[in-house]
């Protein structure tokens, strides 16, 4: 899509995504300084959206599109750290397979970096709140961060194109994004389920410095898988 | 546990086998959802303004460049995963 914004809203989405995308660096630096044992799970976060972004996958209208992957890292560690990982697989998908594109690099950090994780986090959190099992949480947190992603990039198109009007352009691109995106999300959710149930086995005790997992979950989790618990 | 990753694996992949069985036979290829978006765009007589400086030279060095990014994803991932697991292991054996 390199091109595809009028110069002025790509000036306009990058002022918005630097500074989130700078705290974000700021953040993973103060971050893996206090903690540098959870520099393996930013490497994983990181790794997850590399994988899950790369895939093109079938939905049952006939289109095919890209999972995120985002909501692993925004659950664990928040959306501004996620953003800076989702620029790295960006930059990557623009230079080198000319997919995204540097001038729409500011617009796509926006959806994919900044409001799918912040939902994605959101719904993680409340339904912590909640009591909920995390699985619960994990598999909605990754959906929103999905949806929410192409929901942000229809209303970015849908504000830059306006023809006839905002909502009937804002309809017409929900359609092609949004409704193609339903059961990739589903996919995306299971995923990241799955990958985040392992890390809970592997390593609780990080997911509880993050503050991911309330201790008496942990506890729980170590009374499943005895192997875990480090002596 | 492994029953819950079972059902979970199976439900993925039969959501992703649907589209196959209904556009087998309609003849329409499966289009991504971004071209959809740049030709509906460009529909409105909206020129792109600027183009990639590199492309890759076909659609199959495109798909290798895919596979590259998530081979370089999932050996992060297994790496930090086999190096977790190992640390977790009890060392007598």
């Amino acid at each position: 899509m390199e091109g595809f914004l009028p110069w002025q809203w790509c000036l306009f989405w990058y002022a918005l995504s630097i500074p989130v995308v700078s705290y974000g660096v700021v953040k993973i630096k103060r971050f893996t300084d206090k903690n540098p044992e959870s520099k393996p799970l930013l490497a994983v976060s990181g790794a997850f959206i590399f994988i899950l972004s790369s895939l093109k996958l079938p939905s049952v209208t006939g289109s095919s599109s890209h999972p995120t992957g985002t909501g692993l890292g925004a659950v664990l560690f928040g959306p501004a750290v996620t953003s800076v990982l989702s620029a790295i697989v960006l930059v990557f998908q623009a230079l080198l397979l000319a997919h995204g594109g540097l001038t729409t690099l500011g617009a796509n950090i926006f959806s994919m970096g900044i409001m799918g994780p912040a939902g994605a986090w959101l719904v993680y959190r409340v339904i912590k709140g909640l009591g909920w099992s995390p699985s619960v949480g994990i598999f909605l947190a990754a959906v929103i961060a999905d949806l929410l992603t192409y929901m942000t990039t229809a209303t970015q198109l849908s504000l830059a194109f306006p023809i006839p009007t905002f909502s009937e352009s804002l309809i017409k691109f929900m359609v092609i994004f949004a409704y193609t995106q339903i059961p990739l999300a589903i996919v995306e959710g299971i995923l990241t389920v799955i990958i985040f149930d392992y890390l809970i086995k592997l390593r609780p005790d990080i997911l509880r410095t993050l503050k991911v997992l309330k201790p008496e979950e942990t506890s729980e989790s170590n009374k499943k898988y005895p192997e875990a618990v480090k002596e | 546990m492994n029953n819950k990753h079972l059902i979970l694996v199976i439900t993925a992949i039969t959501i992703l086998l649907i589209p196959f069985i209904f556009s087998s036979g309609s003849g329409k290829a499966i289009v991504g959802s971004d071209d959809q978006a740049a030709s509906a765009i460009e529909n409105t007589g909206y020129q792109p303004w600027y183009s990639s400086i590199w492309e890759p030279p076909s659609s199959e060095i495109e798909s290798l460049l895919f596979a590259a990014q998530a081979a370089i994803g999932a050996i992060i991932l297994f790496y930090v995963l086999f190096h977790y697991r190992s640390k977790n292991k009890p060392r007598n054996n």
